[in-house]
């Protein structure tokens, strides 16, 4: 075990390297000058010769790199030059809104996904069965921002159940220390708080939820039908074991492996890509700043914002690949 | 003294229902296994075997299979109607099953202990402690090496032989009164073939169990059965004590297959083999199912449906217009 994880964590440097190498030149892929550029038609020479300087631009490529990857080992994500503020201090919050959101969405999604591909498959062919699959269907089909729209049409204006923007009401701050804020909330006792931040959480992360919802649920659904085909599950039947232990037991823990692939790619999917909701709903997070960040042709924001959202999929990446060993004992040895 | 019958199955049959129809894989079998005794249902392959077994444990994928007829007696109680939860109690418990498939029939992510103690887990009172205690006991009982260590081993390490030993181990585990074993050996090499077959003869001695030995080697029901059924396409054809059959076959499938055994003392290289192939199951719909094959069919064998005769040694019966007295012959 230890040493597939050693294996597996040294196989993360090359791909990291190529990551950083790759995020680093988007400034020379942008044609003409990147300081020009930033700076509009109508700058000065000296503020761009400013900004090349800033941005190292007039340094040798290798030197600009290690100066670079030097800066991001000591968790120096650069300078904005929008805001002039650290790119690391302005991220870490908004990309701890996002984490928030789709840890909620993710959560709903596998928990009701994943059974409802193990009700579908336990009950195959029925009625259920065929509910379960034309759920699943409009699920993927439906565009989120339209569900969003719906939601906030029927939960916030319709009915007033639920808040339809922002991650609090404004009136009552949270005291960042996570900046998970119903985490924070809940560490600081401030329950009705607590219960603000969640209701502000539902709607999004409920919008967010629904295709990987059904995606997993898909999955779920074939390779439950696969396994509980397989021998081993007769024999676990012909032992007189109830028909639920079969099926959470023996053939969910073996159904579960392409599930788990299929969770990371969407969680990482939602931590990078889920610009449009968190415009929707007013979400402070990743995908809102390195949208702006685009806007305001702010490139050391852009860069390390993609930087950041691709090391989270490779990490989410490792952690399925290290799930895979806990779950099948085959896997560490071979 | 005669013994209690254990199970009893009268006219059983079990058909898949698929696209192309149903298919009746089991026709109307019947036969019986009593305390302490070893019968053998012996049958080339495809002649549903595994599915009257299944049928027996109430393990018939369905759909598409269904039990439409028959009755299947534990102790006199009728299984074919017997509840879910009725079969769950029996299953592991009064009846339990070896597959023919032993690289396959283990779950991959449990270790083997886990998957020892889980049917002594769920039929008897007993502590995580005793039952791993019981499951080494049976363990050594089948002759598994470092039965302690292998508990915590999980079925890739272990080899095609150990495994089903595992199997027998687990079907052992609560102590059935009748053990299936559904060709524990065809997957095996010759010398692990020869051990278990061994084990198995044991296991009846010691623990008086019933054995249903499902094989389609007449070898295998020389070396360890009391009484034998034969079945071609999905019924009985002959059924007597082992010794008759060798001795006496009467049925031309039998004799067939009794001549194509592998004899040491022949010095003959080429096998006997009975010409074509089992029929599908449902493919013939009239007359004698060994018809197309057999070298002694005449008329009537493709009008009619032969019955089981009685054949004059006693408990020896056959399916074939041969021994009908009465009938017309030839
Ligand atoms: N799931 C199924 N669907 C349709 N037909 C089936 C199914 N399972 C079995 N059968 C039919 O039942 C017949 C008997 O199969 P069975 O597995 O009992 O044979 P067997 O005697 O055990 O053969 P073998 O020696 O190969 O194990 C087969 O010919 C097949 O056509
Ligand atoms: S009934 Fe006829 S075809 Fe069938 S086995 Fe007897 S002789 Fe052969
Ligand atoms: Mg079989």
């Amino acid at each position: 075990m230890t040493a597939y994880i050693i294996r597996r964590i040294l196989m993360l440097f090359p791909v990291l390297f190529g990551m950083s190498v790759l995020v680093f030149s988007i400034i020379y892929l942008i044609p003409g000058n990147p300081a020009q550029i930033m700076l509009g038609q109508r700058a000065t020479p000296e503020a761009i010769a400013e900004v090349e300087k800033q941005l190292g631009l007039d340094q040798p490529f290798y030197i600009q790199y290690f100066d670079y990857v030097g800066n991001l080992l000591t968790g120096d994500l650069g300078t904005s030059i929008k805001t002039k503020g650290a790119v690391a201090a302005e991220l870490f919050p908004h990309l701890l809104a996002t984490v928030e959101l789709t840890i909620v969405a993710m959560t709903i999604a596998i928990f009701i996904g994943v059974n409802a591909g193990i009700i579908s498959a336990w009950l195959h062919n029925t009625i259920a069965d065929y509910a379960v699959m034309v759920f699943a269907l409009v699920g993927v089909s439906m565009p989120v921002f339209w569900l969003g729209l719906m939601e906030q049409y029927i939960f916030a204006v319709e009915l007033s159940w639920l808040p339809s923007t922002s991650r609090t009401n404004a009136l009552t701050d949270v005291n960042p220390i996570t900046h998970l804020y119903l985490i924070d909330t809940l560490i600081q006792g401030e329950y009705a708080q607590f219960k603000d931040v969640l209701r502000h959480i539902i709607l999004p992360s409920v919008a967010l939820a629904t295709i990987p919802m059904a995606i997993i649920a898909r999955i779920t659904r074939s390779s439950m039908l696969d396994v509980m085909k397989s021998d081993y599950i007769r024999t676990a039947r012909a032992k007189g074991v109830k028909g639920f232990i079969v099926v959470y037991k023996h053939s969910l823990r073996n159904a579960v492996i392409p599930v788990m692939t299929v969770i990371g790619l969407q969680a990482g999917l939602l931590l990078g890509g889920a610009i449009l909701t968190e415009t929707i709903f007013g979400w402070p997070g990743l995908g809102r700043y390195i949208y702006d960040a685009i806007q305001a042709r702010d490139y050391p924001v852009i860069q390390s914002g993609i930087l950041v959202v691709a090391t989270i999929f490779v990490f989410i990446n490792l952690i399925v690949d290290l799930l895979y060993a806990v779950v099948d004992p085959r896997i560490k040895y071979n | 003294m005669l013994k209690e019958y254990e199970l009893q199955v009268k006219g059983l049959r079990t058909s898949f229902f698929t696209d192309d129809g149903e298919v009746p894989a089991v026709d109307d079998v019947d036969f019986y296994v009593r305390e302490g005794e070893i019968l053998g249902i012996v049958g080339e392959s495809g002649c549903g075997k595994s599915v009257t077994s299944l049928s027996v444990m109430g393990l018939i994928p369905k759909p598409p299979g269904k039990i439409v007829g028959g009755e299947i007696l534990f102790k006199g109680e009728d299984l074919v109607h017997a509840s879910e939860k009725r079969m769950r109690k029996l299953r592991g418990n009064d009846i339990a099953m070896i597959f023919q498939e032993p690289m396959t029939s283990l779950n991959p992510l449990f270790t083997i202990g886990d998957q020892l103690v889980e049917a002594l887990l769920t039929h008897k009172k007993v502590n995580k402690k005793q039952a791993r205690q019981k499951a080494v006991e049976k363990m050594k009982l089948v002759g598994l090496p470092r039965a302690e260590e292998l508990l915590d081993d999980y079925p890739h390490q272990l080899s095609g032989g150990m495994r089903q030993r595992v199997m027998i181990a687990m079907a052992l585990m609560c102590d059935p009164k009748v053990l299936i074993a559904d060709e524990p050996t065809t997957a095996l090499d010759v010398t692990i073939q020869k051990q278990i077959l061994k084990l198995m003869r044991e296991l009846n001695k010691k623990l008086n169990m019933a054995i249903i030995m499902i094989t389609h080697d007449l070898g295998v029901v020389a070396e360890v059965c009391d009484r034998v059924t034969v079945m071609y396409s999905g019924k009985v054809v002959e059924e007597s004590d082992v010794k008759t059959i060798f001795k006496n076959p009467q049925h031309p499938y039998t004799k067939g297959l009794l001549a194509s055994i592998p004899d040491i003392r022949d010095k003959v290289d080429t096998l006997y083999s009975i010409p074509g192939n089992v029929p599908k199951p449902g493919s013939i719909k009239r007359g004698c199912r060994f018809a197309p094959r057999c070298q002694f069919a005449f008329d009537r064998c493709f009008e009619e449906d032969p019955e089981l005769y009685e054949v004059s040694e006693p408990n020896h019966l056959a399916r074939c217009f041969l021994l009908d007295e009465e009938g017309e012959q030839q």
